[in-house]
This record gives C-alpha cells, sequence and structure tokens, in this order.
C-alpha cells in the first residue's frame, strides 16, 4: 500500500521531532541584537551552548555601512558594545563568526545561502523574524525571540505548535518589468498581512518555478509580513545549481534525498490560494504594512478602514493622486530581501548612462561583504557611483536604521526592503517598498515610473570605463 | 519565571489593529544588552502624540494582529516592564505570541466583538486555571494550548523541560541527525 502522500514541510518535519513538538534544529544563525540576553541567561544558569558545530554568527544589524572593519571602530557606543559583546559571547561558547571585517560577514539571511550552509530539509532557524528567507531552498526555517534563542543553544531544539499548511499557487509567468518583489507584495495584498498567520507556506506553481534562486529568496523573505511562521518553496535544478562548490555544500550533493523532498501528488493542505502571475504589474506600497500595495498605474486609494486613514495621514498620501506622481527624497536598494548580486545587476542595468534625480539622494547598501566585492569585480559599484548613488559596505542599514543610516522626518524613501512600518527607516520617515528595478528607475526620474515603458535615454559611456 | 494564574483589575486600552514590534519598541532601543528596564521607551513615539494615555494596569486590551512584524522580544520585554501581565486582542501574531508566553506574559485572543465589549469596560479578570475572561457579570471563553498553559499556571522553565528529554535528544543525534553542514570548520 503505497504511504499517505505528503508535504515538503511534512517530510521536514517529522524527519526533525525528536519528542512530540519538540523539533532537532540543524542550523541556528545569530546576531548581535537578539543574542546578548540569552547567552548572559546561559552564562547565569552554567549552561553551555550544546552545538557549536551547528551555529554561525554574523554581526549585520546595527553595523555602521561606512567601510569600518573593525568593531573598535564604530563610533556609535551602543553598537560598538553590542558588535563587541558578541564577539565576546561567540569566542567563550565557542561559536564560529563572520564580524565585522570578515569577508564572510554580512546579512545573516544572505550569507546562510551564500556559504552554502543553508540547505534542503533542514531545520533552521535565527532570532529575526526575515528567517523564513531560507526556506526558498527547501528548508524549514522560522524566525524566534530570544527567550527560543536560548533554547536552541542550550539544547539544539525548538518547541513549536505544529502550523497548519498553505500553499500558495501561482499559474502564468511574470511579465516584463514584473519581479519576484512585485509577485509577493501583490500576493501580500491579496492576502493581507494576516492571512498566513498560523501557517506555513508553500509557495509553488510555474511562476515560482522559474524565478531564480535569489527571486525566491525574495518571495520566502517576506512571508512574515502575510503573518505566515515559515515559507517554503521545493528544491530543483535550480537550487542545486545554486549549491553546487559553494563553501558548505556536500560534494557531491545528496541529489536523490533532496528530490525526494517535493510534496507528493496529492497532499492536502489546510488552505489553498492562488495567485495569477500573468495578471502582475510592478507593486508599490502607499501605506504602512506592506499589505497596503498598489500596482504602479494605480492611484493611491480611498481609506477603507480607521487604519488605512491613519496610514494615509501618516505617510502624506491623498487618496486619488496617481503612484507615478510621488516624489522621492530617498532610494535605498538593499536589506535582505533584495540587496544579492542578481538585485545590484539588475537596478545597475537600470541606472547605467543616467543620473539620480537632482531631489533625491540615493545609496546602495550590498547584503554581504561577498556580494559587495562581486559587485565591484563586474564594475557595478562604478555604475552605481557615476549615476550619482552612495555605495556602502554590507548590512541591514537603512531597512531598520539601527546604524547611523536613517531617513530624516518627512522625508519619503523608494525602499527594496521589507517594512514600511511608521518610523521603520528613521522616525517620521516614509517608506515605500519597491523591487530593486523600481527603486532605480525613481531614483533617476525623482518619482515612481512604470519600468515597463521606461526607456530614456543613456548618456555614453566616458572612456576607459570597463 | 513567574507563575500566571488569575489577572485581575482595571483595564488598559490601545484600540488599534496591525500594531507592529516597531511601534511596541522602536530600534533605538534594541542596542542595550540588558533584558531589563525597556518599559519607560513603551510604544517611544506614539507616547509623544497629543492625547496619548495609556495607564500601566495589568490588563491591556487591544486590536487585531497585535505584534506584527519584527521578532525582537524586547517588544514582550517593555510591555511587561511597563506593567501588563496579561493582552486581550482579536488575535495576536504567531512569533510575538510564543515570546509573551516564553516570559510568563499572558496573551489572551477573544472574538472582536467580545474585545470591543471589553474595552467598554473597566475592570476584567482573566483566570488562567479556567481559561475565562470575567466583565461586566459574565463569563468568556478562551483558549491556550493545554503543555503551555501547564507551563505558565506553574511557572516552568522551558528549558529546564527539554532537558529532561535528554535521553530522546541524544538518541535522535546517534540515530537520525542530518549530515552536516559543520560550522566550525567553514
Ligand atoms: S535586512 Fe532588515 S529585515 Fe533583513 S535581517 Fe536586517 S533588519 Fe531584518
Amino acid at each position: 500500500m503505497a504511504a499517505e502522500p505528503t508535504t515538503l514541510f511534512d517530510k521536514i518535519w517529522a524527519a526533525h521531532e525528536v519528542a512530540p513538538g519538540l523539533l532537532y534544529i540543524d542550523l541556528h544563525l545569530v546576531h548581535e541584537v537578539t543574542s546578548p540576553q540569552a547567552f548572559d541567561a546561559l552564562r547565569i544558569a552554567g549552561r553551555k551552548v550544546r552545538r557549536p558545530d551547528r551555529t554561525l554568527a554574523t554581526a549585520d544589524h546595527n553595523v555602521p555601512t561606512d567601510g569600518s572593519s573593525r568593531a573598535a571602530q564604530i563610533l556609535d557606543q551602543l553598537s560598538r558594545v553590542q558588535v563587541e559583546t558578541l564577539e565576546r559571547n561567540c569566542a567563550e561558547f565557542g561559536v564560529p563568526i563572520y564580524s565585522l571585517g570578515s569577508e564572510r560577514q554580512g546579512i545573516v539571511h544572505v550569507i546562510g545561502p551564500e556559504l552554502g550552509v543553508t540547505q534542503p530539509g533542514m531545520t533552521i532557524v535565527c532570532g529575526d523574524s526575515h528567517t523564513a528567507t531560507h526556506g526558498a531552498m527547501g528548508a524549514l526555517s522560522f524566525g524566534i525571540g530570544t527567550s527560543e534563542v536560548e533554547h536552541v543553544l542550550a539544547t539544539q531544539t525548538l518547541r513549536q505548535t505544529r502550523p497548519r499548511s498553505m500553499r500558495i499557487s501561482y499559474s502564468g509567468a511574470l511579465g516584463f518589468g514584473v519581479t519576484a518583489k512585485d509577485l509577493i507584495l501583490g500576493t501580500l495584498g491579496q492576502i493581507g498581512v494576516e492571512g498566513g498567520a498560523g501557517y506555513a507556506i508553500e509557495f509553488a506553481g510555474e511562476a515560482i518555478e522559474r524565478l531564480t534562486m535569489e527571486g525566491r529568496l525574495t518571495v520566502c523573505n517576506m512571508t512574515i509580513e502575510g503573518g505566515g511562521r515559515a515559507g517554503m518553496i521545493a528544491p530543483d535544478e535550480t537550487t542545486f545549481e545554486w549549491l553546487r562548490g559553494r563553501p558548505a555544500a556536500p560534494d557531491p550533493l545528496p541529489l536523490e534525498s533532496w528530490r525526494a523532498l517535493r510534496t507528493d501528488e496529492g497532499a492536502r493542505f489546510d488552505r489553498e490560494v492562488h495567485v495569477d502571475a500573468n495578471a502582475l504589474s510592478p507593486q508599490v506600497t502607499w501605506g504602512t504594512t506592506p499589505g497596503m500595495v498598489a500596482p504602479v498605474t494605480d492611484a493611491v486609494p480611498e481609506p477603507r478602514t480607521p487604519g488605512e486613514e491613519r496610514a494615509l495621514d501618516y505617510m502624506a498620501l491623498e487618496a486619488g493622486v496617481p503612484i507615478e506622481e510621488i516624489a522621492l527624497d530617498r532610494v535605498f536598494i538593499g536589506s535582505c530581501t533584495n540587496s544579492r548580486i542578481g538585485d545590484l545587476r539588475a537596478a545597475a542595468a537600470m541606472v547605467e548612462g543616467r543620473r539620480v534625480a537632482p531631489s533625491v539622494q540615493a545609496m546602495v547598501v550590498p547584503g554581504s561583504a561577498n556580494v559587495k566585492l562581486q559587485a565591484e569585480r563586474e564594475g557595478l559599484d562604478e555604475v552605481f557611483r557615476r549615476a550619482g548613488f552612495d555605495w556602502r559596505s554590507a548590512g541591514c542599514s537603512m531597512c531598520l536604521g539601527m546604524n547611523p543610516d536613517i531617513l530624516a522626518p518627512g522625508e519619503r524613501c523608494a525602499s527594496t526592503s521589507n517594512r514600511n512600518f511608521e518610523g521603520r527607516q528613521g522616525r517620521g520617515g516614509r517608506s515605500h517598498l519597491v523591487s530593486p528595478e523600481m527603486a532605480a528607475a525613481a531614483a533617476i526620474e525623482g518619482r515612481f515610473v512604470d519600468i515597463r515603458d521606461w526607456e530614456p535615454a543613456r548618456e555614453p559611456e566616458p572612456a576607459g570605463a570597463r | 519565571m513567574d507563575r500566571v494564574d488569575k489577572i485581575r483589575g482595571p483595564i488598559s486600552v490601545l484600540n488599534r489593529s496591525d500594531v507592529d514590534t516597531d511601534q511596541i519598541i522602536p530600534k533605538q532601543f534594541l542596542k542595550r544588552v540588558e533584558r531589563t528596564g525597556f518599559g519607560e521607551f513603551l510604544f517611544y513615539d506614539w507616547a509623544k502624540e497629543p492625547g496619548w494615555d495609556l495607564d500601566p494596569n495589568e490588563i491591556l486590551v487591544t486590536g487585531r494582529n497585535f505584534g506584527c512584524g519584527s521578532s525582537r522580544e524586547h517588544a514582550p520585554w517593555a510591555l511587561q516592564d511597563y506593567g501588563f501581565k496579561a493582552l486581550v486582542a482579536p488575535s495576536f501574531a504567531d512569533i510575538f505570541y510564543s515570546n509573551c508566553t516564553k516570559i510568563g506574559m499572558l496573551p489572551v485572543p477573544l472574538p472582536e466583538e467580545e474585545v470591543h465589549a471589553l474595552m467598554a469596560v473597566a475592570e476584567a479578570e482573566i483566570d488562567l486555571e479556567d481559561e475565562v475572561v470575567r466583565f461586566a457579570g459574565r463569563e468568556v471563553p478562551f483558549e491556550i494550548d493545554p503543555d503551555l498553559r501547564h507551563r505558565l499556571l506553574n511557572g516552568l522553565d522551558d528549558i529546564g523541560i527539554t532537558l529532561q528529554s535528554g535521553e530522546a535528544l541524544e538518541r535522535y543525534e546517534a540515530e537520525r541527525e542530518r549530515a552536516g553542514p559543520v560550522t566550525t570548520s567553514l
């Protein structure tokens, strides 16, 4: 008799259950902001880190992006203490760390896939809500709080009530100029910021299969913005191709067991959602949750709830104003959603030979030291600089503004990050979430444009460039 | 962790939906390496709005999807440090809910109309043993996972409980643990 068909999620869950509701954790990623209190508690209780060999730390959330290469160079005293505390804790407990200055340092959700420590079939946790990113490689990954960080450090396990399962299936393919970011923003607009609450979500269908690995990471990254606990995509050739030859990837890759992870034909989900990928346009958020989003061709909608009214008020926007008329002060290309090399290439292709509008201040923050190096090898830094962008070092930067990169009150920003909450990028700052291509074009025009029919002239390259 | 049982007294009301943890405790206060002292920064920016009024009662009643966004446990720390012992809302974000339970602060989901009814009264009693909220002479039941309820009622430490499964854990590592990656040899 054939076994009951199961989902990708079911298979990983079953393979990691130590006891009912107690999951073994294959990889624990640690950063400076949510770990100090956890290490402290271990120390007080006289406990050790059970598996340093399954733990990896980096400094990303509050590090300056000015090229500082040692914690001691961080000017902000509290940030410096936090990074130094992480370094000390890792030394004391034997946890490997890529801190400021390491060529492997970077945003925790960028370096996991980049090093190949993120692999299909694994359970992965991190004290950060965007841990779902890693699910794009066929892993089960959760964001956790500091008490749980302590729990995982001490026991290498996590208590979890089993989430319900949801599959979001995308039919068709994304049109020209429509990216993975637009796909997930459009989905959030459809299901709402609470639509995924309590679910582990599998993203599936033709449009997902056609995405690059980086595009899939962008999609899963924003699962939490829909309230979902975990986001996942079945591993396939695209995944395996990405992993081949990465520092932590096995050689040869265990393809047979990875292929077996796919959701079986006929497996049941608690909820199924369908999205027509063909119908999606480039998206721009207009409010203060990622679900307050509209196609770039639309106008700011009429508010339907007190929350939406409050959002328009905060954003200083009037209903009925075309999105393409919204003028910008700042542009931020970066964050664990969109700071990988593919994102930077796509943005650079838009700005090459063009100039950032005089009214706009624009910056690019690569997701990792590695991405930065690769971009410089390809000359992308020069493309950005010539266009008038500020070219920075790796970190979370203005995604949450814990370092000096912040919006001033009232400033309006096109951002490739994942949260447009009030004050997220700086107190009083107004954030609009978009794809890297949309952000790049907005920087040039000083307002949002529909990149599908945007083709301003380019200046010839200066002699000797590239 | 302190035991949670009955929480009784005047309530505070914050009638907003989708309150994210960035509002509860903004990022500039996440740089501290201690676990205490976050209460004075609770709702730091909103607290400057004219008409803002949030008494540090033991019960906070608020809107749906409370605690969405960032996983920062600093948010529950700040709410608890401010004085809240229980939160009542139509729904809570997953990670936030779990974070609250780890520090002995009780999140209580009630149907939206009951939350609105509760917002209109001055006092309430939350009884974890009986799984009900009492107000205005009524009893409204709420749901909680039985293991979690047991842990909260007895003030048990999660890690201590897990370490009781030490043998199962060792067996798992010996027999079923997945190969690599080994972060210490990268
Ligand atoms: S880039 Fe932003 S969302 Fe991603 S981990 Fe850093 S702060 Fe969090």
